[in-house]
């Protein structure tokens, strides 16, 4: 072997080197991220963690029940609102969308998928705290659903745009009205997408602080009624890791620990059954 | 003959007016909303909000170029760590390792995208901006320190350390579609460079990179869009001080810091529309940064698919 093909060996296998180099560089930070969290995170948790109010300041113990109960409220406003109209507006585009309107619907909603998080809490903002003089569990479930409506859109699109025309044929050939054979035969032979979509997008938004900062706001107590603020997990953990309290920090890491865990346990039990439908075949 | 207010008509004319409702009119009120509330700002403070560093709630003077400058350099930061390493990553996935490493290790990649930027923050706050400071900052301002970017004293809060957490951040988006990019590359182009003899690395440069060159441009300006308009865990590692410092390892502030930080703070009507005028220039900068990096990554797979 001569040194030039030599070289070019040795550059080819100094490059898989760094390639697989960069994985390990990528997974450094998740690896140690879990560990800390669940590190950390353990010694915190506890009944009274789960369940309880947050103590006063300077007081051991207490806990973030509040803030769970809060996550699933703002959480719940959040697809009550953006489940309805986003999975509508798929139907449109995938049923009707084949002109210049519903192209512009599709392209303004992948443009909004884009649009920073704490842009939809501004606009929640002067949409629902300006107008109705306070920050309010309504906000920040207006705000999370404009994160949700664009990605439910588009996921639904695509969902029932997979279901073979085939289906659609029969139906109308056994005379189901059209409006029927999308509700009732398209809509029901792609709502595994569609649920696996849903899913995914309330995994993403029930993580989300930005939008909840000047919306839901915070609260020290339970939830008090839609109009009123009301305290968020992710809120919660952002306002303890701040502080200057010791105790407080590691109830921020046993928040962390609450929230990843469930963030992770419905997104990749989420994809495993996808996963397994989509590879088990029909 | 179909009656003009048959049921299909309706169902069709109303899930066009929802999907009108909740998309058009929703990016419309968006922006709308945006310009009314900043229009205080804009008009006491003109195009030269842009440019004023200033950023002064008693005496109500407000520039933004600080929070600017501090989004463009973090992102940038994040850009020049995040890409090299989603690209070999990408590489690594698509052509060197076998389709069983590949199916492990890329959901494992794209976990990571799925933890709340607030924890990342949290882990930034507490482990990883005293890891930069005691053994990259440090070393850094100490044998580097006659540069320009490493001078001043070391902090664990700074750009750099924004620049970090961002390009991990962005790394699991920007490898996907680098990855899905190079898989989508049509076998015969990759066989005929190694037919004349390329090693594999020769035929990735000569063939699939070119290739799919398109898609990668777009998937970095996806991560892009996504660095400018992070919020939570730029707020926590960037440190919070308005500045225009020329190192990476003084603390700075981003735009979208600024109004995380300051939006329930903010005293005064011109404050506040000053807040929002900043969320103004970010949503123009992410509709801009988004919509052309769409319109790159649907073309190569369209042209693809065609063929």
């Amino acid at each position: 072997m001569n040194s030039v093909q030599l070289k070019r060996k040795i550059l080819n296998k100094v490059l898989d080197f760094l390639a697989a180099f960069s994985v390990v560089i990528a997974l450094a930070p998740l690896i140690s991220i879990l560990y800390t969290v669940v590190m950390e995170g353990l010694p915190a948790i506890n009944l009274a963690f789960l369940t309880q109010l947050p103590g006063p300041v300077g007081e051991e113990g207490g806990g973030f029940g509040n803030a769970i109960q809060g996550s699933f409220i703002v959480v719940g406003i959040a697809s009550l609102i953006g489940l309805p109209i986003g999975i509508l507006s798929g139907v449109y585009l995938a049923e009707y969308g084949n002109n210049r309107f519903g192209r512009m619907v599709s392209f303004t909603a992948d443009v909004l998928t884009g649009v920073p998080s704490i842009i939809t809490g501004i606009f929640a903002y002067i949409l629902i705290v300006m107008r109705f003089g306070g920050f309010s569990a309504l906000a920040g479930g207006v705000a999370l659903a404009t994160m949700m409506i664009p990605v439910i859109v588009r996921t639904t699109e695509e969902s029932m745009r997979l279901v073979p025309d085939e289906i659609r044929e029969a139906s109308l050939a056994l005379g189901i009205p059209p409006w029927k054979t999308s509700l009732r035969i398209v809509l029901s032979t792609a709502q595994f997408g569609i649920i696996t979509g849903a899913l995914l997008t309330i995994a993403r938004v029930s993580g989300e602080t930005a939008p909840l900062l000047f919306t839901a706001f915070s609260n020290r107590f339970y939830f008090d009624g839609v109009m009123n603020p009301v305290a968020t997990l992710p809120v919660m953990i952002y306002t303890y890791a701040l502080s200057p309290f010791e105790d407080w920090h590691t109830q921020a890491w046993g928040g962390a620990l609450v929230l990843v865990s469930a963030i992770l346990v419905l997104s990749i039990g989420v994809r495993f059954a996808a996963g397994r439908k989509y590879s088990g075949g029909m | 003959m179909r009656k003009r207010f048959s049921p299909d008509t309706m169902f069709e004319f109303a899930v066009g007016a929802v999907a009108f409702t909740g998309v058009i009119l929703l990016a419309v009120l968006l922006l709308g909303e945006l310009v009314l509330g900043a229009m205080p700002s804009i008009k006491t403070f003109g195009v030269g909000f842009l440019f004023e560093t200033t950023w002064d709630p008693v005496f109500e003077k407000f520039g933004a170029l600080a929070f600017i400058y501090g989004t463009l350099l973090s992102s940038f930061l994040a850009m020049l760590i995040g890409v090299p390493l989603s690209l070999g990553i990408a590489i690594y996935l698509a052509e060197v390792a076998s389709s069983n490493v590949r199916t492990l290790i890329s959901p494992v990649i794209e976990l990571m995208a799925a933890i709340p930027s607030v924890i990342i923050g949290l882990w930034g706050i507490f482990v990883f901006a005293p890891f930069m400071r005691d053994y990259i900052a440090t070393p850094l301002a100490k044998y580097l320190g006659f540069l320009p970017f490493f001078s001043g004293p070391a902090f664990g809060l700074s750009f750099l350390t924004a620049g970090f957490i961002l390009a991990f951040m962005i790394i699991p988006i920007v490898s996907s579609i680098t990855r899905e990019a190079l898989l989508a590359v049509p076998v015969l182009q990759k066989e005929g460079a190694l037919a004349l003899g390329a090693t594999r690395w020769e035929m990735i440069v000569m063939t699939v990179l070119p290739y799919s060159r398109a898609a990668i441009f777009g998937a970095v300006i996806i991560g892009l869009g996504r660095a400018i308009g992070e919020t939570m865990a730029v707020t926590m590692v960037i440190g919070n001080t308005p500045q225009l410092a020329a190192s990476l390892l003084a603390p700075g502030y981003s735009m979208a810091a600024v109004i995380a930080n300051e939006f329930t703070e903010a005293t005064g009507d011109l404050y506040l529309s000053a807040l929002i005028e900043i969320g103004l220039i970010l949503f123009i900068i992410s509709i801009l940064v988004n919509a052309s990096s769409r319109l790159l990554v649907w073309r190569y797979f369209e042209v693809r698919d065609s063929k």
